[in-house]
């Protein structure tokens, strides 16, 4: 007989779980899947049209330009927010009264709500009374970025590195915390340059917080609506019309639900699919 | 929810390669982490979520390109399922 305990308790402790999960996710994407078939005009009416909202998604050149515009915004602000945010948390003290005065000044991004965030860029960067507009005009640049493209995207990226480099800082802060005194020392006996103590000690070693940072970094930027829709409404014209701002376009505002539940679920697949190459290529040599 | 029997197969066939797995796994336990043709440590929950993975978008880009009736993609989606499970 089987000494081997085994004990079914352990399904009821995850129970609640799953069951929040069902709520939360599995739930309304199934709804979602069930939209995507279907037509619907109001009343909970629907008729069922297979699948042309994914064909019509697929073969739609607004869609093809939103995930364009998008896959562009994720990869400008990863490439910023990535090293800018390493390159502050390095600079950090690590000791002293220091530490509690950056921590907080760096939490205070964080603390802000996205729709407050757009406002405030927003009249931050008016050409006639913002802060910024007005002082870039007055220094010779022809900035607006209600009309032209160029300054909307800047605008944006400004913004977007602005409220999100802080958590980068964060997470690298706490993986340089974590690096015992010993490699340092080490370092020092072996007469390494700082260069060859970031390469070899400290970018190693913040490779499970970058990780993790770059993630949440994509998938928050690939899915963000609300700073650039309060700040530039998707404009000027649809230059900053990301697929979540032309999703709800879809959805709401012109009550399409069928193609904007195919769109859902190809935007679902791809960042699925993104975030599991990089995740697991990137630890495929972890414990 | 507005339910289709369409997306009623499709979640119920879902659902069913889950139930599958578990009696595979009761039946005849294999199921520990293996090297594979891609250089991943692959169990067989992460073989089958790379096989859905990938027939979604093999699904999608037969849609994309040549269009319905999706039968070929269905086929091409068994058989990159099949090398999955026999060699990632």
């Amino acid at each position: 007989m089987s000494t081997k305990t085994v004990n079914q308790k352990a399904w009821f402790m995850v129970l609640p779980v799953v069951l929040l999960v069902a709520f939360n996710a599995v739930i309304p994407l199934m709804t979602v899947v069930n939209y995507s078939l279907q037509e619907t005009f109001g009343d909970n009416v629907f008729f069922y049209e297979g699948l042309t909202w994914f064909e019509q998604v697929l073969h739609s050149e607004r869609f093809h330009a939103a995930l364009g515009r998008q896959a562009a915004f994720t990869l400008i602000i990863l490439l910023i927010e990535i090293p800018l945010g390493v390159a502050i948390a390095l600079a950090m003290p690590r000791k002293g009264i220091g530490v509690p005065v950056c921590l907080v000044l760096m939490s205070l991004p964080l603390l802000i709500p996205w729709n407050v965030v757009g406002a405030m860029w927003n009249i931050f960067a008016l050409p006639e009374i913002g802060l910024l507009g007005k002082t870039l005009n007055s220094l010779g640049f022809d900035y607006n970025y209600t009309r032209q493209p160029f300054d909307a995207w800047a605008t944006t990226i400004a913004m977007d590195v602005w409220h999100w480099t802080s958590l980068v800082v964060l997470l690298a802060y706490a993986g340089l915390s974590a690096i015992p005194d010993d490699f340092y020392q080490a370092a020092r006996i072996d007469g390494a340059s700082r260069w060859s103590v970031f390469r070899y000690i400290q970018l190693p070693k913040l490779k499970r917080v970058l990780t993790i940072a770059i993630l949440l970094r994509f998938m928050d930027s690939f899915m963000i609506y609300t700073e650039p829709f309060v700040l530039t409404g998707g404009g000027p014209g649809n230059t900053t019309t990301f697929l979540s701002i032309d999703l709800v376009k879809m959805a709401l505002g012109q009550f399409d639900l069928g193609p904007a539940a195919a769109m859902s679920i190809i935007y679902f697949l791809v960042i699925l699919l993104v975030s599991w190459v990089f995740y697991t290529y990137t630890m495929r040599h972890e414990d | 929810m507005a339910w289709t029997w369409q997306s009623a197969i499709f979640f119920g066939f879902i659902a069913c390669c889950l139930i599958a797995m578990s009696i595979w796994e009761r039946l005849s336990p294999g199921g520990n982490p293996r090297d594979g043709v891609l250089g991943l440590q692959t169990t067989r929950g992460d073989r089958l979520f790379i096989s859905l993975l990938g027939s979604a978008f093999i699904h999608l880009g037969w849609l994309g390109i040549i269009g319905q009736p999706l039968w070929g993609a269905v086929a091409v989606s068994f058989i990159y399922a099949v090398l999955v499970f026999n060699f990632v």
